[in-house]
């Protein structure tokens, strides 16, 4: 990443978790403006475009769903929204509203990091093209890649690779998932892209052909490791690694 | 039974009763003196007759009586012989006791002994007195001993429903069989109160709330009714016991049988009821009879038959026997039957038929009734059960009917003219002793037949024909001999004489007619009242009662706490509810707020049509009763008066009881929630310090001492912090999701979830790092439509009890797999398991296993998660080693169709491009 060091706008009322996000990102060489309240948060993104806000949804003078809400009324910058466990219509919310991802309330440095890595990589790929073939588990004797213009997938089992046959709609899900990968997919998102509008609520064929995909591209897939579930949001496809 | 059975006796049971009696000869003789209630005065009655015997040289000996310091019962223990009472020694308290030895010792004719009901001290030689008179009886003794009926253990139930006392210390029944002699001592309730009043009835201090709700008035009617019930129930079966003996072929007693007849009107319904609540005063066996004419049968239709079906089965359903008879003349066809069946009384039902109808066709009723006997027949007022449509008029005020008033003096008339007739025809001068009793026998059978005026009447038209048509000079009023003159006089006074008393006869039955149907009104509600178990059900039940009673619109108006009476209150109504505007809520609310009577008829506040009556019990107020009459209803009867008084303090105790079990049952939940609060608190004060010692210690050693710990030292201190504080939050995440489910504030957000993506979910958080994970889940499991957020926390639970449980390294195994339209997931490990006693409460809260240092939250929140789901959850009992846990979650009876490969459109390829 060259340039000058990308500013995360942190919108957190509790001075503890402030402090710690601040000594964090700092560290990590961003550049760090912390606020605690929505009106503040609103003005600091006016005055100070951010490159990525991290957004607390319980703040002490209006719901941080308002602040994300408005943020996407002329922003794009990518919101991650920070909430506790339990609140998962929120979170839903917030993503449907337009916020890029979350963290679960506590979450730890290297998952913070990931997501911001995520979004500030999607948002910089605004105007590029992807590159042509990814990877997931290269190093090791499991894996998959994909190579999204030849529409091709190819699966490593035990450091042996061979091509994955796929049906129209799993390569189509698939293909969503890499374009996002890193970046959790809610259920109303994907079923809208892959199946259609009308078909928003029909969560069964999301289900139903996520295990399909896992089958093809999983070594267990009751225990995945790419393909990965968001209870009662969505789901995740894991970073491709690094290109 | 059949009729053949009891007309000849059985030789057996003759032989049988012979030793009997034999064995009684030998045996001692036992008298009972039975009371209603304590201090009627049985043992005073015992003492009287022990005196009266030994005057006449019985040897009468006293073996305990408890003259409770009464100076006339004293008195007349005074001069009999009384046996030394055996001292005992018990916990420290010295006890007397009746000395059974002493007694079998002394041997005397007789021997008196006190409360027959009595629990012997410990180590006497037998636990109860009954007992005590049994060997007596059995040496040869003659008991008296006394008893109250309250300690009959038969009658042990209807009197702790009666008077809300359960009384511990019972006499069997057997024990009256026994006796040869049971002697009511009775004394009216209010002389009773009186003596009570005037400390003549011995209470033991320590009993004295009770005693007090016990001696109400209404209580000792009650029991003395049992009372006198009993005993006439004894004699009563005595005298069977002797008739049988003597062959006496068609066995009546006071108390038997009822039978009902039942048809297909609605009426039978009624009639069905009534006759139960008979036989359940008279305590007596009920018969419900249809009789199936040849000629009804074919008349008859598929409802009319499922009317009488459903009648039937209600007088089933009250414990009545049934039957369905055939025969020609269905009045002939009952009266045999009940014949057969040793029936006392037929209840029929009344008809509102014409008479004219009645001749035409006849009338069933006037038929049994003719038939019947000495089987008493009872005609009751048949009135539809819909309850639309209006209540009769209250029985007390019937209309007055011409037809009624002149009936009578035409009888009268009637009487008077053939006995003048036969007179005139026997006519034989000159002595008319003959002529002069025909015509007495005129005015005699019109004062049996035609009430006390008509037959004054009959007396003075008989007095002047006999005067103007046989005394001589004849045809004019002129008397000559002194004699007629008397003889004239003579027949007034008979026919007065006689009138009155036969009008007192019928007045006197006429009460008791009454007062049976208000004893019986009393006892169903009663008995209703014992079963209502809240507010609404009582007022419905006496509410129901009191329309029989008042023809009135009835409202029963209950005050919730701290509020004040208004339309909230209505607990009850019968009739309409119009008639409660603002000016009678209003008097309501004044007979709430001063506990009297207001409206109508009072001296408070009477401007208004509605009368209000206050519920009151020992508690305070409980309700307030509201009627409300038509303009052109007659003032209530004292009877009325007295009768809603009586309703009045039923309700009041039932209300009194509703309401202080619901206050204990109040009270126990809130002794619950302050368990589960207390035992939550210290769970958590515990649960979370320790990993927060964790955390402060090891943050503390790394702030002053990091700089001399090794780099592995320092990283092994902060992944203690980080695991210590992941358990902190698991905990207060659990505690979060057991105050939503106890608060009832969880709800499903079903929908349709894969349980593979929530175990893949689960196993990523669980705290797996340091065992050995195995997963082995059936591939393509169905779907079930679920809260997957809610399942996966169940299942990181499942796992994070199996992790925190088993020592590390050790395997812990998550199975899946369907089974029984289910789909069954698993979690098991290698620990050490859990006790088989202990398995039923693992999924209690707070409990925790042996080696836990966590909250017993875990798995009662899982309970609750599966549960809210339809789903089990269990520990699997085959598994020897370690724990095994399996969830069941139900499969929905479809799994959602998917849209064929194709059919949805594809977006063509350059859709696929960047967003």
């Amino acid at each position: 990443m060259t340039g000058p060091a990308p500013h995360i706008l942190v919108v957190e009322d509790e001075a503890p978790i402030q402090a710690f996000l601040r000594a964090t990102l700092v560290a990590h060489g961003y550049r760090c403006t912390a606020v605690g309240t929505a009106r503040e948060a609103l003005m600091q993104v006016t005055a100070q475009p951010p490159d990525v806000v991290l957004l607390d949804l319980g703040l002490p003078d209006g719901d941080g769903l308002g602040v994300a809400r408005q943020i996407r009324e002329w922003s794009t910058v990518p919101v991650i929204v920070i909430s506790a466990r339990g609140q998962e219509r929120d979170k839903v919310a917030a993503l449907d509203m337009g916020a890029d991802d979350y963290l679960t309330k506590p979450f730890g440095v290297p998952e913070m990091l990931a997501r911001i890595r995520v979004a500030l990589r999607h948002a910089a790929r605004k105007d590029a093209t992807p590159p042509a073939v990814q990877t997931w588990g290269g190093g090791g004797p499991e894996g998959f890649r994909v190579d999204l213009p030849r529409r091709l997938v190819f699966r490593r089992r035990a450091g042996v690779e061979g091509e994955v046959r796929l049906t129209p709609t799993e390569f189509r899900l698939l293909a969503m998932f890499v374009r996002h990968n890193g970046k959790v997919l809610t259920h109303a998102e994907i079923l809208k892209e892959v199946w259609g509008p009308v078909h928003a609520g029909e969560v069964a064929y999301l289900r139903v052909y996520v295990g399909q995909l896992r089958q093809k591209l999983e070594a267990v897939p009751s225990l995945p490791r790419w393909l990965l579930t968001e209870p009662g949001v969505g789901y995740r496809l894991v970073e491709s690694d690094a290109e | 039974m059949t009729s053949s059975e009891n007309d000849r006796p059985d030789p057996d049971r003759l032989l049988a009763d012979l030793q009997e009696d034999e064995r009684r000869r030998q045996r001692g003789r036992l008298k009972i003196y039975l009371g209603a209630a304590p201090g009627v005065g049985k043992t005073f009655a015992m003492l009287a007759a022990g005196q009266r015997l030994a005057a006449q040289g019985v040897d009468v000996v006293i073996g305990l009586v408890e003259t409770h310091g009464r100076s006339e019962t004293q008195v007349m223990a005074r001069g009999i012989e009384t046996l030394p009472r055996r001292v005992v020694e018990y916990r420290g308290t010295t006890l007397t006791e009746f000395d059974l030895d002493a007694a079998l010792r002394r041997k005397p004719a007789l021997l008196l002994l006190d409360e027959l009901a009595h629990t012997n001290a410990p180590g006497s030689r037998y636990e109860k007195r009954h007992q005590d008179v049994r060997a007596l009886l059995e040496a040869g003794i003659d008991v008296q001993t006394t008893v109250n009926i309250q300690h009959v253990e038969s009658l042990n139930d209807v009197v702790a429903r009666i008077t809300g006392i359960t009384v511990r210390e019972t006499v069997p029944d057997s024990i009256f069989e026994e006796t040869d002699e049971v002697e009511l001592v009775d004394l009216a309730p209010d002389v009773l109160l009186e003596r009570l009043r005037a400390g003549k009835v011995y209470v033991p201090e320590a009993a004295r709330a009770a005693i007090d709700s016990f001696f109400r008035r209404s209580n000792l009617s009650a029991l003395r009714e049992l009372a006198l019930r009993h005993t006439a129930q004894l004699v009563d079966r005595r005298r069977r016991e002797d008739r049988q003996m003597q062959g006496a072929g068609r066995l009546r007693g006071p108390s038997e049988r009822i039978l009902v007849c039942v048809g297909p009107s609605p009426l039978s319904a009624r009639l069905v009821r009534a006759a139960h609540r008979m036989a359940a005063v008279t305590r007596s066996e009920l018969l419900a009879v249809f009789v199936a004419t040849p000629a009804a049968a074919r008349r008859l239709s598929a409802s009319a038959r499922d009317r009488v079906v459903q009648n039937l089965r209600l007088a089933a359903s009250l414990g009545a026997r049934t039957a369905t008879i055939e025969g020609d003349d269905p009045a002939r066809a009952i009266v045999e039957f009940a014949g057969k069946h040793d029936v006392t009384r037929i209840v029929v039902g009344k008809t509102g038929r014409s008479r004219l109808h009645e001749i035409l066709f006849g009338s069933f009723t006037m038929a049994v009734i003719r038939a019947s006997h000495d089987i008493d027949v009872f005609v009751i007022r048949g009135e539809a059960e819909d309850e639309a449509s209006p209540r009769a008029e209250a029985p007390a005020a019937p209309p007055v009917r011409w037809r009624d008033v002149w009936r009578p003096y035409a009888a009268a008339l009637g009487y008077t003219c053939g006995s003048v007739l036969a007179a005139w025809l026997v006519f034989a001068p000159p002595d008319l002793s003959a002529e002069a009793l025909i015509l007495i026998l005129g005015v005699v059978l019109t004062a049996s037949h035609c009430g006390r005026w008509p037959s004054v009447l009959s007396a003075l038209l008989s007095a002047l024909a006999f005067n103007f048509l046989l005394i001589e000079p004849r045809f004019s009023f002129a008397v000559t001999a002194p004699s007629y003159l008397f003889a004239f006089v003579v027949m007034i006074v008979v026919g007065v004489t006689l009138s009155s008393l036969v009008a007192a006869v019928r007045e006197r039955a006429e009460a008791a007619r009454r007062r049976e149907a208000e004893v019986t009104a009393l006892h169903s509600l009663m008995r209703e009242l014992a079963d209502a178990s809240t507010v609404e059900e009582i007022g419905r039940s006496v509410l129901g009662h009191l329309r029989d009673v008042v023809a009135a619109d009835l409202a029963m108006l209950v005050a919730a706490p701290g509020e004040v009476i208004g339309a909230a209150s209505l607990v009850a109504t019968h009739g309409r509810t119009d008639w409660l505007g603002v000016d009678e809520m209003a008097v309501a609310r004044w007979c709430w707020d001063h506990g009297k009577a207001a409206g109508a008829g009072t001296n408070n506040l009477p401007g208004t049509r509605a009368l209000f009556v206050p519920l009151a019990s020992r508690r305070g107020k409980e309700a307030v009763l509201g009627l409300h009459r038509p303009e052109t209803a007659p003032p209530l009867t004292p009877e009325q008066r007295l009768l809603l008084d009586t309703f009045v303090e039923q309700a009041a105790q039932a209300f009194e009881r509703v309401g202080m079990t619901e206050e204990r049952h109040r009270a126990q939940q809130e002794v619950e929630t302050e368990r589960v609060r207390s035992a939550l608190l210290a769970t958590v004060s515990h649960d979370l310090r320790t990993p927060l010692t964790t955390i402060t210690g090891a943050a503390s050693s790394l702030v002053h001492e990091g700089s001399r710990h090794s780099e592995e030292a320092r990283k092994e201190l902060a992944g203690s912090i980080l695991a210590q504080a992941s358990r902190l939050n698991d905990l207060i995440q659990n505690l979060t999701f057991a105050t939503r489910l106890e608060s009832g504030d969880i709800r499903l957000n079903r929908e349709w979830t894969s349980i593979e993506d929530v175990i893949g979910a689960a196993l990523r958080r669980a705290p797996l790092q340091e065992h050995e994970l195995a997963v082995d889940v059936t591939p393509r499991l169905p779907l079930v439509e679920a809260d997957a957020v809610l399942l996966e926390q169940a299942l990181y639970n499942l796992l994070e009890n199996a992790a925190r449980h088993t020592p590390k390294g050790t395997r812990v195994t998550l199975r899946a797999w369907v089974q029984d339209a289910g789909v069954v997931v698993e979690v098991s490990d290698e620990g050490p398991g859990i006790e088989a006693s202990e398995r039923a409460r693992v999924f209690r809260r707070f409990v925790r296993g042996p080696h836990s240092v966590g909250m017993g939250l875990g798995l009662a929140i899982c309970e609750g998660i599966v549960k809210a789901h339809g789903g089990r959850i269990w520990i699997e009992p085959s598994q020897v080693r370690g724990l095994a846990i399996r969830v069941l979650l139900p499969l929905p009876p479809e799994q959602p169709r998917l849209p064929e490969e194709g059919e949805v459109v594809t977006p063509t390829p350059g859709a696929e491009r960047a967003p």
